[in-house]
């Protein structure tokens, strides 16, 4: 066994969302709050925060129930379990934290609808096991930190001077803090694992054809 | 930032170009880069927008001040909305299938998709949050759709022309859209400052 199918199925499904099934990157999906809230690296650990709380609970209680949810009426059903975690995640950070509430503000009651946490709960909890799906959560919403954690430090590095709210140097260009500053740092991300991905394709291509010669 | 006391032209002004929707608040991006690669779709999917917005204002602020507020049940307000929502777009096709099947045509296939376009969910909100009263939510709603619509097309008419153009191999596809979109937010930025808003 050397082919890739060769590690266990619970290790596959977690590391599925960090790397091949990366929900934003790959997948291209939940573009909303990574665009929006990545301007400190503060608010997207807050948020990556409470779309992990929101999508393990979602995920957890949707395999619990897979088999008590008729198909017919799946979507509805899956949207009220995440809309009561949603509500709880929202009252929880107002309390704990309404300076992180005033910054994240319409984007975290936005998470009910964002792609990823539906996309999870369609795609695979619905129809795998309670240990599977946790595994999965986790996964995706690293996943979704790192993504987001590399553009905020971007961001924040560029666009105020700062790395965690410590002054690293002056004048910083305001541009990568307004919205246009978040499409070009994804869209040079994306560009960079692209410019990656052809060149391993590149020279697998390139050994194969010496090999035959 | 809109508040109540604001004239309603001003009120539509700033949600359609100023804090335009997509561009400057970044609240719907799944279908704003999913269905923009060509105008045909972008006019469906603004039409539909358009449509579910205004009529999804209206209730969902009739429900939020009529029914949760004196009830005390404010903390209902996400599962609520969301449910209003896609109960009111399936309502929506049935009767625009009965009724106007030309509409129908041009915006089917776009409907159920908006059950999860945070844009319309996102207006709602901020009607909330701006506290604005029925007539200027609806006249913010409307506005909102009218940027969506006219960000979408744009955006598309640039995909468009960009599939033509030789772009490095590595930025094709969904890396130069993003670019083109940062260039479109730099141009609606320009706006800031329109009218002393």
């Amino acid at each position: 066994m050397n082919n890739k199918n060769s590690k266990p199925k619970l290790i596959n499904d977690f590391l599925y969302g960090i790397l091949r099934g990366n929900p934003v990157l790959v997948l291209m999906i939940g573009l909303c709050p990574v665009l929006a809230i990545s301007t400190t690296i503060f608010n997207a650990i807050g948020m990556s925060i409470a779309f992990l709380f929101v999508l393990f609970f979602s995920n957890l209680f949707i395999s619990m129930l897979r088999k008590f949810i008729p198909e017919q009426i799946r979507i509805p059903i899956f949207i009220i379990i995440i809309s009561t975690f949603v509500t709880i995640i929202d009252y929880l950070i107002k309390a704990l934290s309404p300076e992180l509430q005033k910054q994240l503000g319409v984007f975290i009651p936005l998470i009910v609808v964002n792609c990823i946490i539906i996309g999870r709960a369609e795609a695979f909890a619905y129809r795998n096991s309670i240990i599977s799906s946790v595994l999965d959560s986790f996964g995706t919403g690293i996943g979704f930190f790192i993504v987001l954690f590399l553009i905020s430090f971007i961001r924040e590095f560029l666009g105020r001077g700062t790395l965690f709210n410590h002054i690293i140097f002056k004048k910083p260009s305001l541009f990568m803090m307004l919205p246009p500053g978040g499409f070009i740092t994804i869209g040079l991300l994306m560009g960079i694992l692209t410019y990656f991905n052809l060149r391993k394709k590149y020279n697998k291509k390139k050994r194969s054809v010496n090999i035959e010669k | 930032m809109i508040n109540n006391e604001m004239n309603p032209i001003l009120i539509f002004i700033s949600a359609c170009l100023i804090n335009n929707i997509l561009l400057i608040k970044f609240i719907g991006l799944c279908s704003f880069f999913g269905l923009s690669t060509n105008i045909k779709n972008s006019v469906g999917m603004g039409i539909a927008v358009t449509f579910v917005t205004v009529i999804s204002t209206i209730i969902s602020w009739l429900i939020y001040h009529l029914l949760l507020v004196p009830l005390d049940l404010v903390f209902l307000r996400t599962g609520t909305f969301i449910l209003t929502i896609a109960a009111l777009v399936q309502l929506e096709e049935m009767f625009i299938k009965k009724y106007l099947p030309p509409l129908y045509r041009a915006m089917g296939i776009y409907l159920p998709l908006i059950t999860t376009n945070c844009a319309i969910l996102g207006a709602t909100f901020l009607n909330i949050d701006y506290s604005l009263n029925l007539y200027k939510s609806i006249i913010h709603g409307i506005g909102i759709a009218v940027g969506y619509t006219l960000a979408i097309i744009l955006f598309a008419g640039l995909r468009e022309r960009i599939q033509t153009a030789p772009v490095p191999k590595s930025l094709k596809g969904y890396p130069i859209a993003f670019f083109l979109a940062s260039l479109m937010s730099l141009a609606f930025l320009g706006f800031k400052g329109l009218f002393g808003i």
